[in-house]
């Protein structure tokens, strides 16, 4: 382990030892993966992230080869990850939480005018019909046709026409450079993908694509709108109606009606007017955030005393103590996610073993009566929470001062006496940093909530999937329709997840002051 | 300490005690706390012998499995093979392992940074962790999802869908939620070591990785534990981020089953829920005391 050596005045990262080769190939593995990622991002445009890595390319560099960061040398992995899965996620959340990033509004202008000109397309009157081939490169489909001056062009979804050569043969293409013409067998298997495909014409959206129906002749579509790029405007040509842009991120034409495709833009404090007064969100909302503090609440409190009265009693030494002490944490030892499911179905209304065998089939309704589903909710977080109460009960039990307690049984103080005014305070102290942090966990105690009811039942006056049980976080998800059930809404998400945040910061305020966890670190 | 430490005379046997003492006594005295135990004992274990049980009867209904012990048959158990269950097992384990190695890498060298240089920054660095403890990482998941998004048009392998997005995520939580364990117990190793070794000419990645690792193999084993247990059985990320059934976690796919058609899926979940539950147990059970010790230094089940 220490082998002798002369003290050296160089640094001893400069000899070029194992310890020297291993971070040279580690360095030359990450610099790779990260011009990997650079080129990517050059490719897929994507400026944000091609700075991001450059950034932490140079300071990963910087401090693994100089010689003045050293305690760098030992954060920077953890920092990397930190920044980008937690510090940048709580800002982006906070971004998004201010645009009306959702359904409908789900990129920038660009890319909603490029959408809007696609999804509009209409056959030409009096069009040539173009002599066309379904080809495939690998797995993406694409079409070659001969245009009306013979010339022949293929292209995919995402590559519009460019000239190729090709074999022609009775007017239509047989076979083509760098694509594989497909059989009548293997069009017919992919009918839906074919007769749902748009080759683009030109990188001008304006311009059209060309699409087929019969996997034979193909017709250039153009697009009903035009996007006048100087006057900023959409013009319908059937109509003739303009569009304008407005302050929702939606093309709007004098009479009020919009485009269906929209993009991103700011919207202030819009979805926290929406969550505290839109008549459709609000009410649930202030239910919700009653309960979840109801529910955070009960869940600390049930389990804490449930707990702490087992670690008393097993606190005496009594025959079998290690085996009750064991077998009382088991629930504990059960993974957080099979303990609702395995409740949901003890507790299921028709089937389950509560009703059927303990209740001699009566039908509870314990998951689907708003109390009683709130009632469930708790009682199954008991079961699953008592454990760890319990633990950290007869730790801190055995803990205790045995001469207070002595100083206590002295001065002539019974048993119950002795609990109420030594232990119970002195137990207080020790355990309430655990409590604030398990109030905190429970407050977002999604799992729980979302495998044992899913936040049903659902309220029946509210239009948007909430229930009585939701809590926040459930809310959160339910809002941002990542499940499919409601329309995808991100910013109103966010602003919840905003919501969350600055309570927990301000129970974590209360928690700081108290522990003075601070003080710890010197 | 003190010697005076009173003679520890039972405190309600001042007079005689007799020799055999009544029942009722003995009910008062010590009886209730086992008749305490066994009702808390039924109430815990209960709902796991009732899964054991429903995974081993033949029907695989919610109402078959109502009779404790009526039939024992391994269909169910069989009957996973023909599903995703055991890819879901294969992610569940690679995530967690990966997950773990990773966060004791990164939380273990942040640690000892923290604990053995000075340097600027060092407080409101320790400061910032503390205070990023308090929000959990899940808080974030609409920015995580839309961050992956855009990642994935990029590099693929860090989109939607990925397992090594999601083992990236969860190594997102890493510093802010061991870095503090792990910083306690470095401390506790006396500095005189470092400085030993160094005055033997060792390096401080030498002094890192072959005298203070070693020393803190127990916290190491903790936290590593502590991980693999949080991350098996965390929900809410990998459910919105993994989004086809081969790459699902265990969590996400026993959900699957129960969500939708309970009564037919429910031999099928109690049978994966055992077999899910069986290695947590096993590690916990044999490891209870380390555990124990980790999470009243200030962790909590997340």
């Amino acid at each position: 382990m220490t082998v002798l050596q002369e003290p050296r005045t160089e640094s001893h990262a400069r000899r070029y030892g194992a310890g020297f080769l291993v971070k040279l190939a580690l360095m030359a593995v990450v610099d790779a993966f990260g011009v990997y990622v650079l080129w990517a991002a050059w490719v897929a445009e994507s400026w944000i992230i091609l700075g991001a890595m450059l950034a932490m390319l140079v300071v990963v560099n910087w401090v693994y080869f100089s010689r003045r960061a050293v305690p760098l040398k030992y954060v920077v992995p953890g920092l990397v990850f930190l920044f980008t899965f937690q510090i940048f996620t709580i800002g982006y959340t906070g971004w998004v939480a201010f645009t009306n990033y959702g359904d409908g509004h789900n990129s920038t202008k660009e890319d909603a005018v490029t959408a809007l000109l696609a999804q509009n397309e209409r056959r030409v009157e009096g069009s040539p019909a173009l002599p066309l081939t379904v080809v495939s490169d690998g797995d993406e489909l694409g079409f070659v046709v001969v245009q009306p001056d013979g010339t022949t062009a293929a292209g995919d979804a995402e590559q519009p026409l460019e000239p190729v050569e090709a074999t022609v043969a009775d007017g239509t293409v047989t076979a083509v450079d760098g694509w594989e013409v497909l059989d009548r067998q293997q069009i017919i298997a992919r009918q839906g993908e074919v007769t749902d495909l748009r080759v683009p014409v030109s990188d001008d959206p304006n311009n059209g694509s060309v699409r087929t129906q019969d996997a034979r002749t193909g017709y250039v579509y153009l697009p009903t709108l035009v996007y006048d790029d100087g006057a900023d405007t959409m013009t319908d040509t059937v109509t003739g109606t303009v569009y304008t842009p407005n302050d929702d991120g939606q093309f709007e034409a004098a009479d009020g009606s919009t485009l269906d495709v929209g993009w991103r833009v700011f919207v202030g404090l819009d979805n926290f007017t929406t969550a505290f007064s839109d008549s459709r969100y609000a009410g649930p909302f202030f239910q919700i955030v009653a309960w979840t503090f109801v529910f955070a609440f009960a869940s600390v409190a049930t389990t804490f005393l449930l707990g702490m009265f087992l670690a008393t009693v097993f606190n005496s030494p009594i025959r079998g103590r290690k085996i009750y002490r064991t077998l009382l944490i088991l629930p504990y030892a059960i993974p957080g996610f099979v303990a609702p499911l395995l409740w949901s179905g003890l507790l299921n209304r028709s089937f389950g073993f509560v009703n059927q065998v303990l209740l001699g089939g009566a039908a509870v309704p314990w998951l689907t009566d708003p109390w009683l589903a709130k009632l469930s909710i708790i009682g199954v977080n008991l079961w699953l929470g008592f454990p760890y109460m319990f633990l950290i009960c007869t730790g801190a039990l055995q803990s205790l001062p045995s001469d207070v307690l002595e100083a206590a049984k002295i001065d002539g103080a019974g048993r119950l006496r002795t609990w109420s005014s030594v232990t119970m305070p002195l137990l207080l102290v020790s355990t309430t940093p655990l409590l604030i942090s398990s109030f905190a966990f429970n407050f977002n105690n999604f799992a729980l909530v979302y495998m044992l009811t899913g936040g049903g039942p659902r309220f029946e006056d509210a239009s948007v999937p909430l229930g009585h049980t939701d809590i926040l976080i459930t809310m959160v998800y339910s809002v941002a329709g990542l499940d499919g059930t409601a329309p995808k809404n991100f910013g109103l998400a966010s602003a919840l997840s905003i919501v969350i945040f600055v309570i927990i910061a301000t129970i974590s305020a209360i928690a700081f002051k108290r522990t003075r966890s601070l003080e710890e670190i010197n | 300490m003190t010697t005076t430490s009173i003679a520890p005379a039972p405190p309600t046997a001042p007079t005689s005690p007799p020799r055999r003492r009544s029942t009722g006594r003995w009910f008062a005295e010590n009886g209730w706390r086992h008749l305490v135990g066994v009702v808390f004992v039924v109430y815990a274990v209960f709902p796991i012998v009732y899964i054991l049980s429903a995974s081993l009867s033949e029907g695989g209904t919610l109402t078959g499995s109502n009779q404790l012990f009526d039939t024992i048959s391994t269909a169910n158990y069989a009957g996973l093979a023909d599903t995703a269950f055991w890819s879901w097992v294969v992610n569940s384990v690679q995530v967690a392992v990966a997950t773990a190695v990773g966060t004791v890498l990164m939380g273990a060298a942040a640690a000892y940074a923290f604990s053995r240089f000075r340097f600027t920054g060092r407080r409101a660095g320790l400061t910032t962790l503390l205070i990023i403890q308090m929000f959990p990482q899940m808080l974030a998941f609409v920015a995580i999802f839309l961050l992956l998004i855009s990642l994935g048009e990029v590099v693929p392998a860090l989109g939607l869908n990925s397992k090594v997005a999601l083992i990236c995520v969860y190594l997102g939580g890493a510093l802010g939620v061991n870095t503090f364990l792990m910083y306690g117990f470095f401390n506790t190793i006396p500095r005189e070591l470092d400085e030993a070794a160094k005055i033997d000419g060792a390096t401080h990645a030498q002094t890192y990785w072959t005298i203070i690792l070693r020393l803190v193999t127990p916290i190491l084993a903790v936290v590593a534990l502590l991980s693999i247990i949080a991350t098996f059985g965390e929900f809410v990320i990998a459910r919105v981020l993994l989004q086809s059934e081969s790459n699902w976690t265990l969590a996400v796919g026993l959900y699957s089953w129960v969500s939708s058609l309970l009564e037919a899926n429910w031999g099928l979940f109690a049978a994966g829920a055992v077999i899910s539950t069986v290695p947590i147990l096993a590690l916990f059970l044999f490891l209870q005391k380390y555990i124990v010790g980790g999470l009243t230094a200030g962790s909590v089940k997340g």
